[in-house]
C-alpha cells in the first residue's frame, strides 16, 4: 500500500494528554476524538490535517496514558501514519493492535513541516518527494509484521483461534 | 540459564523452555483490569468481535473510578456500560461507587494481584503490582479485549535495568523521591521497553506503600514495568490482604543473571525531590524551588494516596492553617483508607487544616474533575504527570512531589520544605 501526504512536524515525547486531551474521554467515537486531537499542543491541528497527512515526531513519540483513544484521534482526524524517531510503548502496541501505521525512522529531523512524502507501507520506505530523497525506516520484528499482516490484535487472534 | 525475576515470572506464563529478551510470546495473564475509560473501548472491541463467553469471570476487574462519581452524562453512559457489562457476563470485580476505590490501590487492597502473577490492565500505572514482585504492565484497551477472549497477551520479553538504591533515606525523602531522582536521571524515555528492578539497602527498608509509589511511576520513564523482589516486608503485606486467594509463588533473580544496565546511587542525604513543569524528568531537589507559588495541592492518586501517605501529610499539617487562598484536595484512595484515616483522626486533621477530603476518584490527576486548574494557575500534587494542560487549562502548571512535601506547601502557600513548617 502506498501513503502520500504532507508532513506535519512534532517535537519530542508528545503525551498522549497532548494527542488528546483527558476531557474528551468521554466518549470512544473516533471523528469527535479526532476533532481534538493535538488540541492542546497545536489549536487548528484538526483543521490544518488532509486525509492521509503524516505526523512526523521525534523521541517518545506517545508517552504517558494507555488511552487509545490516542492512535484512534489520530486515524480520526485523518492521518495516514505517524513516523518518529522512537515510540512510548503502550502508545506502540495500541497502534499495531488497532491498525495505524507507524515507522520508526532515527533521521525524522530531516523531514521538513510541509514536505510532500510517499510511502511505501510493505517496502517500509518514505520517498521524500519535496526533497527528493529517500528513507528505510526501521524494520519490524517477524511478530509485529505478522500482527499489522493481520490488520490488527482482533484480527490476528479470530485466525488463531479458527486455525488451533 | 541464569534469569531476572522478569524473565522466570515470564517463561512461567508460557509453555517454553527457555525465554530471552527480544523474544514475543504470547503469555497466560493472572488477571486483567479495566476502568471507565478505557474499559468502553475493550467492551466495543469484545462485542465486535462477536465474543459470548470472557475467559474467567473472576480474573477481571472492573473499575470506574477515573471520572467517577460521574461528573457529566457521557462519563456516567461509560461507567454504565461497564456495570451492565459486569453484569452480563458475572464479572466477579466490579466496583459499585462505596465500595471503588482507585483501581492501582484497590486491588493490591483486596488482595487480588499477588507475588509471581502476570497482570495486565488498560491503564498505563498497572506496573504498579510490581512492588509486590508481580510482573505488571499497562497495555490498550483493545489488548484487554483480547485477554478477556484467550486469557492471553502479547509481550516482548524486556531487557531489565537493575536500580541499586545504597544508604539511607534522610526523614522527608521516601520512594516517590526516590523515582523522581531516577526519572529526573534516566529521563522520560530512559528505560523505554524495559523492566526496571529496584533494589538495594534503601528499598529493603522501604514500606510496601512507598514501593508502589515507585513502581507505579515507571512508566513515566518509558519502563514496561517496575519490580522489585518480595521481601519479608512484602510477605507481611500480602498476608495482612490475603482476599479469597492464598496461593502464590516468590520469584528472584539470579545472582549471575543478565542485565541491559546496572545503575547505582547512594541516596543517603537525598533531598525531596520535585518534577517541574512540563515533565516527570524536569526535576529538583525541593531547596532549589521555596519561590514557587502555588495555588492548590492534591494529595492523592494511585502514586501517593494510601494510607501512610495520608499520614505523613496529616502529621504535618496537625494543628496548622493551609495558607489563606490555597486549595487543598485530599483524595483517600479507596473506601478502605477513606475509613483507616476517619479512625485514625487524620480526616479531623485535614478538615481543621481547611482542606477538603475527596471520595476516592482519580479525578483531579488526568484533569477529569473536582480540582481543575484555570488559565496561570499553579498546582502542587502528589500524582505521577505534569503534562501541559494535564489538570486543567494548557496554561496551567503542574508540579508533583510527596505528601511531605505537599502538605508544608499547603501550609506555606508556596513550594517548601517539610523543616521549614515542622
Amino acid at each position: 500500500m502506498i501513503i502520500k501526504g504532507r508532513a506535519h512536524k512534532f517535537g519530542d515525547d508528545i503525551n498522549t494528554d497532548d494527542i488528546i486531551a483527558a476531557k474528551y474521554l468521554n466518549t470512544t467515537d473516533a471523528k469527535e476524538l479526532g476533532s481534538h486531537c493535538m488540541e492542546t499542543i497545536a489549536l487548528d491541528f484538526s483543521n490544518k490535517v488532509k486525509e492521509g497527512d503524516i505526523i512526523v515526531a521525534g523521541r517518545n513519540f506517545g508517552c504517558g496514558s494507555s488511552r487509545e483513544h490516542a492512535p484512534i484521534a489520530i486515524k480520526g482526524c485523518g492521518v495516514s501514519l505517524v513516523i518518529a524517531d522512537s515510540f512510548a510503548r503502550i502508545f506502540f502496541r495500541n497502534s499495531i493492535n488497532i491498525g495505524l501505521p507507524i515507522f520508526e525512522l532515527k533521521e525524522s529531523a530531516k523531514i521538513n513541516e510541509g514536505d510532500e512524502l510517499e510511502v511505501n507501507l510493505a517496502k517500509g520506505e518514505i520517498k521524500n518527494l519535496t526533497q527528493n530523497t529517500v528513507y528505510k525506516s526501521e524494520a519490524f520484528a517477524e511478530f509485529m509484521q505478522e500482527l499489522i499482516q493481520a490488520g490488527g490484535l482482533m484480527k490476528w487472534i479470530r485466525r488463531k483461534q479458527t486455525t488451533r | 540459564m541464569a534469569y531476572t525475576i522478569t524473565e522466570k515470572i515470564l517463561l512461567s506464563h508460557t509453555d517454553k523452555k527457555i525465554i530471552k529478551p527480544g523474544e514475543f510470546i504470547w503469555a497466560k495473564v493472572d488477571f486483567t483490569l479495566g476502568n471507565d475509560i478505557t474499559a468502553p473501548i475493550a467492551i466495543n472491541e469484545f462485542e465486535g468481535y462477536g465474543a459470548k463467553k470472557v475467559f474467567d469471570n473472576k480474573k477481571i476487574a472492573l473499575i470506574p473510578d477515573h471520572f467517577i462519581p460521574a461528573k457529566d452524562i457521557r462519563s456516567a453512559k461509560q461507567a454504565k456500560r461497564l456495570k451492565e457489562f459486569a453484569a452480563k457476563h458475572k464479572i466477579v470485580h466490579y466496583y459499585e461507587v462505596g465500595r471503588m476505590g482507585i483501581e492501582h490501590a484497590l486491588l493490591p487492597e483486596l488482595g487480588l494481584v499477588k507475588p509471581g502473577e502476570l497482570i495486565i490492565g488498560a491503564d498505563s500505572h498497572t506496573c504498579t503490582y510490581g512492588a509486590l514482585g508481580a510482573f505488571s504492565t499497562g497495555v490498550g484497551s483493545t489488548d484487554l479485549a483480547a485477554a478477556w477472549i484467550t486469557g492471553h497477551c502479547w509481550l516482548r520479553v524486556p531487557e531489565t535495568i537493575k536500580f541499586i538504591y545504597k544508604g539511607k533515606l534522610s526523614k522527608w525523602a521516601s520512594g516517590k523521591d526516590l523515582i523522581l531522582y531516577t526519572i529526573g536521571n534516566i529521563g522520560v524515555d530512559g528505560a523505554l521497553y524495559k523492566a526496571m528492578e529496584f533494589s538495594g539497602s534503601a528499598i529493603e527498608k522501604l514500606p510496601m506503600d512507598d514501593r508502589f509509589s515507585m513502581c507505579n511511576m515507571a512508566i513515566e520513564a518509558g519502563g514496561k514495568s517496575g519490580i522489585i523482589e518480595p521481601d519479608d516486608i512484602t510477605l507481611d503485606y500480602v498476608k495482612k490482604h490475603k482476599g479469597k486467594k492464598s496461593k502464590f509463588k516468590i520469584f528472584k533473580s539470579d545472582k549471575d543473571a543478565k542485565y541491559s544496565e546496572v545503575k547505582e546511587y547512594n541516596v543517603s542525604g537525598l533531598e525531596p525531590q520535585v518534577a517541574c513543569p512540563h515533565l516527570p524528568s524536569n526535576v529538583k531537589p525541593v531547596s532549589k524551588l521555596k519561590n514557587v507559588k502555588v495555588d492548590q495541592v492534591v494529595i492523592g492518586s494511585c502514586t501517593n494516596g494510601r494510607i501512610l501517605d495520608l499520614r505523613i501529610a496529616a502529621k504535618i499539617l496537625k494543628g496548622r492553617k493551609v495558607k489563606s487562598g490555597i486549595r487543598v484536595i485530599v483524595i483517600p484512595a479507596t473506601q478502605q483508607i477513606y475509613l483507616d484515616a476517619i479512625k485514625e483522626g487524620l480526616a479531623e486533621i485535614f478538615i481543621k487544616a481547611g482542606a477538603v477530603l475527596s471520595t476516592p476518584t482519580c479525578g483531579p490527576c488526568l484533569g477529569g474533575h473536582a480540582g481543575i486548574l484555570a488559565d496561570g494557575e499553579v498546582a502542587l500534587a502528589t500524582t505521577n504527570r505534569n503534562f501541559i494542560g494535564r489538570m486543567g487549562s494548557p496554561k496551567s502548571f503542574v508540579y508533583l512531589s510527596n505528601p511531605a512535601v505537599a502538605a508544608s506547601s499547603a501550609i506555606k502557600g508556596r513550594i517548601a520544605h517539610p523543616e521549614e513548617v515542622l
